[in-house]
């Protein structure tokens, strides 16, 4: 048995040497309980324990638990500990209460207790012990119960430096666990100058807390910055002997050196040029330490530096600002990327990530390729390969894309199966977003399913079908070359689907080749349908239900396949369904009729790939956003765009209604209408059917069959919108929504009492521009006197918006007779429809109400309603009144497009109704930023690279009404020189233009 | 910030744990069985670092025990590796060329050191000079109180 430290506790020692010397679990369990037994006995008994006794049983109990078992009594005689006289007892009270006692224990009361009478007494070595119990048990209990006292310690002059360190961390976690517990005071604004404390332990601990503050507020403690550089600056500068204790290694005291250049990565770069200055010198000079010789051989030493070096690394990548740093950066890491220990490459792998996404060290870390693809192929170690796969993904542009993708996917074919998901998603969009030449990208993804296709996800191919879809110029290629894909013996079923959903739509293309004539196409594609599963036969089935309308010349050996008792009479009934539909839809129909049905499928709306979303979802820390940002205005698929809901199926090209008698009407249908900004009712909004192609779908049983096994079952009908007219660019949001439900129960009493013709001049004071606040924004203060504020918030989705007013009471004195009316003038209440909850009679001083409107937009609007505020305030009648924010492009949708799109539909509108054009004069100086900004702000989109001069702005939406939907293009011409703008406003419905140009104008 | 600290023998045997975020019992256990299993499985050359769900894993054996630390993505791992190593200097001054069956029946000890070194899961106080310092006074402490259980623990009380 070793020595036991200090005076311990030999029956301690004893009993764990007993455990120790048990040979089985059944001996030491058993042993366990028979000292659980004596302990119980013992605190019981009648004979009063004393002190030591307390303390060693406790003890005992405390290494019981650390063993794995549970304890349920002791923790009162614990607690009696806590107020010993005896450190030691105290100090194992305080032990068992912080590994046993949960937040939520009975005692924690008498426990807190204990900790103030500790806090409060003058020995210091018991209020370090106090404060580290709070630190670790941290509950929200404590923070309301020492709230006060901790602060307190901390900035108080007689506080001895160890106490303060303590106090610190402690307060830091009492702010995590539960921030809202902990008063804002006076302490808060002494804090940041502890940074200049002159011991360094209790500026490395207050650094801690200074950044977790500094997250939270990072404007009111903008005064460390300068603290943090020059205190960084003392450190880097002093030689490793000025320091004493704090140089680790001869390494000046690298955790505040770390906890210092984290704390500086809350902020851009400093505005003072001294500090800029200085810390850019403290950053060269960290970096040239790099490159001198190591002061020690050990590892200790090597770690504490490049852990410096690191985060000064990150910090430089925050800033992002001075090229001449990243670069070196840069050059340092790939020093690192062949150092022998596994950890640097390893970080440095990690660090070059991020250094791929700025602009000045996107090249310099290209230089390192070779090496990166040595390191996918030769790192012994897993993780250093994933990593690896992440540095490849973030340095891929244009110029080496078909190389990386080249190593990835033959590093693919051995890699190990916990990275194979991802590196799949990662070459799949690589391949799509670098892709000059699509055949290409064909060629990639099919590889990606040759090699990995267990691993490939639905999303990948999926996505495929999308862009060939919608790229004429690959069909045929894409036709050819999964053709010859499915030749291999034994190919994997997302080939197949692939297969199917390709040749069913292209397999035309390649059918005047007698060798992939149409009877082959069928063959080979039949030949692995007994391989497939229901939902991949399902799929196969559409494809030849579509090759029966492409190739007349093979639909009876089609019909037969149908009419077969294998599918006819399947046991799945999805797969019987659509034989008996299809081989009734070939039978009866005119060739016309099939046609129109099985026409090819339109294209997909332009969105964000669906697999970048999956990826993100994965790994949210490998697409850092910046880069992403950057890569997608490089890519050269037009407007890869942000939507809420990405994971779109290809639907398998035809959902039509069983019933075949039905399909009647459509034959006078119009041809699939492609988007153009007419003036015409647009598909059905708001009905439970969704219009597709000119006829009604209606319950869909075999509508998007391929969708059932996405992951967001329900979106079925919502995908079909989004495909089937390309008017609703974001029409995802449709089915979402209480919203939908509240306005139905809306329409039977929207007509409010409307009181009409209130006079306009009656308006309180400031009404008018406090209105006008609210155009490009949703929340704010609408008004504000001596006894009221008037807060605004609201949100809107499509035609449908909610409003919620606050109602704040400033004075001491309670309003009564509260009154709220609102009123629509002129014939507003035809436009719009308000329903407005009732408020209370009465506001409490200080309190503040809430009232919410709900309105939903019938058709343009040019008035806003009018809100008049009565209440009694100490017995005299008082009258607000004002205009509800409430104007017709909070209803726009913002819609993306590009330029030949854009330029096409601006050219359709040519009527002079459908135009309005103003030239206004600048009210402040012209921002670029600024006016975006406030674009975006009145909810239309800002097209990128659509107008060939940049200073231009473009911008596209759609104004949801309950009537009908309505195309909104905008064009903002800035001329800085005469500070004026023109903005030109083109509407597929008359009036709307000059609505909107008239509200836009008020805002520039 | 650190979130956990686990000390676990060769075997597999938890020695020392420390939670800086609040978690089931329940939970503790699984997190920990996860982890050993997965440290253990690593080989000597492997990288100290792994990703592990949200957190970032650094791990380092020192003789049979393995110092295993979970930390947050913007956490430093080669500076935390390094406060693994002062804590291990730090219980070797203490015991004096510390071996894992003193960690065994000190824990206490070993617990108190921990506590003066990192607070909350922030390093507190990295020279180590102060946590001595502090260490031996609470031993001092000690030796003024009498061991009055001296005589029981003897069967003599």
């Amino acid at each position: 048995m070793p020595t036991v430290k200090g005076d311990g506790m030999r029956g301690l020692a004893v009993f764990i040497s007993d455990i120790r010397n048990c040979k089985s679990k059944e001996a030491e369990i058993k042993r366990i309980n028979k000292e659980l037994a004596n302990i119980r006995s013992k605190f019981k008994g009648d004979k009063t324990l004393d002190g030591y006794q307390k303390k060693k049983y406790v003890c005992k109990l405390l290494f019981i638990f650390l063993l794995g078992h549970d304890i349920d009594f002791g923790h009162m005689e614990a607690v009696n500990l806590l107020s010993s006289n005896r450190y030691t007892e105290k100090q194992i009270g305080y032990l068992f209460i912080s590994v046993l006692i949960g937040a939520n224990n009975d005692l924690m009361k008498l426990v807190i207790q204990a900790i103030r009478n500790d806090l409060a007494g003058r020995n210091p070595i018991h209020i370090t012990l106090a404060l580290q119990c709070v630190a670790n048990i941290g509950s929200r209990e404590m923070a309301e119960g020492l709230s006060v006292d901790i602060p307190k310690l901390l900035v108080s002059g007689d506080t001895i430096d160890s106490v303060k360190q303590s106090a610190a961390l402690t307060l830091l976690r009492l702010l995590r666990s539960s921030p809202d517990s902990i008063p804002m005071g006076e302490w808060m604004s002494r804090i940041i100058h502890l940074l200049n404390d002159q011991h360094m332990g209790v500026v490395t601990a207050a650094a801690s807390l200074i950044e977790n503050l500094v997250k939270k507020n990072p404007e009111e403690y903008k005064g460390c910055v300068s603290l943090a550089v020059s205190r960084l600056s003392r450190i880097v500068t002093s030689s490793y002997t000025d320091l004493q204790d704090y140089t680790y290694y001869f390494v000046p005291a690298p955790w505040l050196s770390v906890k210092l250049l984290r704390l500086l990565q809350n902020y851009p770069p400093p505005e003072d040029p001294a500090v800029k200055t200085r810390l850019s010198e403290c950053l060269e000079t960290i970096l040239n330490k790099a490159q001198e010789p190591p002061k020690s051989k050990k590892v200790q030493h090597s770690n504490a530096k490049n852990a410096v070096l690191f985060e000064a690394i990150n910090l430089i990548i925050h800033m992002d600002s001075d090229p001449n740093l990243l670069v070196r950066a840069c050059n340092q890491l790939g020093q690192f990327l062949q150092h022998r220990e596994t950890n640097l490459r390893y970080l440095a792998l990690e660090s070059m990530c991020l250094l791929a996404t700025s602009e000045f060290s996107h090249e310099a870390v290209k230089k390192h390729q070779e090496t990166v693809i040595t390191a996918l192929k030769t790192e012994r170690d897993v993780s250093v390969r994933q990593r690896a796969v992440d540095l490849l993904y973030a340095m891929c542009d244009r110029t080496n894309a078909e190389e990386i993708v080249g190593e990835m996917l033959e590093y693919l074919e051995s890699a190990d199966y916990s990275i194979r998901e991802e590196m799949v998603l990662k070459v799949a969009i690589l391949a799509e977003k670098y892709a000059v030449d699509y055949t290409w990208y064909v060629d990639v993804i099919l590889n990606l399913i040759r090699i990995a296709g267990d691993y490939v996800s639905e999303e990948v191919w999926y996505r495929v079908i999308q862009i060939v879809i919608n790229r004429d110029d690959v069909q045929g290629y894409a036709a050819k070359t999964v053709f010859e894909a499915l030749q291999a013996p034994a190919c994997h079923e997302n080939m197949v689907k692939v297969g199917g959903y390709i040749l069913g739509e292209f397999g035309n293309l390649i059918a005047g080749d007698p060798r992939s004539g149409s009877a082959v196409q069928f063959q080979l594609l039949h030949s692995k349908y007994h391989l497939c599963s229901p939902a991949t036969r399902g799929l196969l089935l559409s494809a030849y239900i579509k090759f029966i309308n492409l190739f007349p010349e093979i639909k009876h050996i089609i019909q037969d396949v149908l009419r077969s008792d294998n599918n006819m009479r399947n046991a799945d009934v999805e797969l019987q369904q659509r034989s008996i539909e299809y081989l009734q839809l070939s039978s009866i129909t005119t060739a016309d009729v099939l046609a129109t049905v099985l026409e090819e499928m339109p294209p997909f709306p332009e969105r964000e790939s669906s697999i970048l979303a999956k990826l993100k979802k994965k790994k949210p820390s490998s697409v850092p956003e910046g880069s992403e940002q950057k890569e997608t205005t490089a890519s050269k698929i037009p407007a890869v765009q942000m939507s809420n809901n990405v994971d779109i199926a290809p639907p398998t090209s035809i959902n039509l209604m069983s019933q075949a008698d039905e399909l009647v009407s459509f034959s006078e249908a119009p041809p699939p209408s492609v988007f153009t900004f007419d003036s015409g009712p647009a598909p059905s909004a708001g009905g439970q059917s969704i219009t597709l192609q000119g006829f009604d779908v209606g319950e869909s049983s075999t509508d998007d069959f391929v969708d059932q096994g996405s992951p967001q079952g329900g979106s079925a009908s919502v995908d079909l919108l989004g495909l089937g007219s390309p008017t609703q660019p974001t029409a995802p949001s449709v089915g979402s929504g209480g919203l939908l439900d509240m306005f139905d129960t809306l329409t039977s009493h929207s007509s409010a009492p409307a009181t009409n013709g209130i006079d306009l001049g009656g308006l309180s004071g400031g009404a008018e521009e406090a209105f006008r606040k609210f155009i490009c924004k949703n929340n704010g203060v609408l008004f504000e006197n001596d006894l009221l504020q008037i807060g605004v918030k609201s949100e809107y989705r499509e035609d449908l918006g909610r409003l919620w007013v606050f109602y704040g009471n400033k004075t001491t004195f309670q309003l009564n007779a509260f009154l709220v009316d609102v009123s629509t003038p002129g014939n507003l209440s035809e436009s719009l429809s308000i329903q407005q909850k009732p408020v209370g009679g009465e506001v409490e001083a200080g309190a503040q109400v809430k009232q919410q409107f709900n309105m939903a937009c019938v058709q343009e609007f040019a008035e806003a309603p009018v809100m008049t505020i009565q209440f009694l305030y100490s017995g005299a009648q008082q009258k607000i009144s004002l205009k509800l924010p409430v104007v017709l492009n909070k209803y726009i949708t913002p819609a993306e497009m590009d330029a030949n799109t854009f330029f096409t539909r601006w050219k359709a509108l040519n009527s002079p109704s459908q135009e309005c054009q103003q030239i206004i004069k600048a009210t402040s100086p012209i921002d670029h930023e600024q006016v975006k900004a406030k674009l975006i702000g009145f909810s239309v989109s800002v097209l990128e690279k659509v107008d060939p001069n940049a200073e231009n702005f473009v911008s596209a939406g759609i104004l949801y009404t309950r009537n009908q939907q309505v195309g909104i293009l905008l064009r903002l011409e800035p001329n800085k020189q005469a500070q004026m703008y023109r903005l030109t406003v083109r509407a597929s419905r008359d009036k709307v233009a000059k609505i909107l140009c008239d509200l836009m104008q008020t805002q520039l | 910030m650190m979130q956990f600290m686990l000390l676990f023998s060769r075997q597999g045997k938890l020695r020392l744990q420390k939670w800086y975020a609040a978690h089931q019992d329940k939970m503790k256990k699984k997190i920990t069985r996860e982890l050993v299993t997965l440290v253990l499985s690593r080989k000597p050359k492997m990288c100290s670092f792994l990703e592990w769900k949200d957190l970032k894993i650094v791990y380092k054996r020192y003789a049979s025990l393995y110092f295993c630390c979970a930390i947050e993505p913007e956490d430093n791992e080669l500076l935390t590796l390094e406060v693994i190593h002062r804590y291990v200097e730090l219980l070797d001054k203490y015991f004096g060329s510390v071996c894992e069956l003193d960690i065994i029946f000190n824990f206490e000890k070993a617990y108190f050191m921990l506590d003066e070194l990192l607070l909350g899961g922030e390093v507190q106080e990295t020279s180590k000079k102060n946590v001595l310092k502090a260490i031996a006074a609470q031993d001092l402490l000690q030796e003024e109180e009498t061991p009055q259980g001296f005589f029981e623990d003897h069967g003599l009380g």
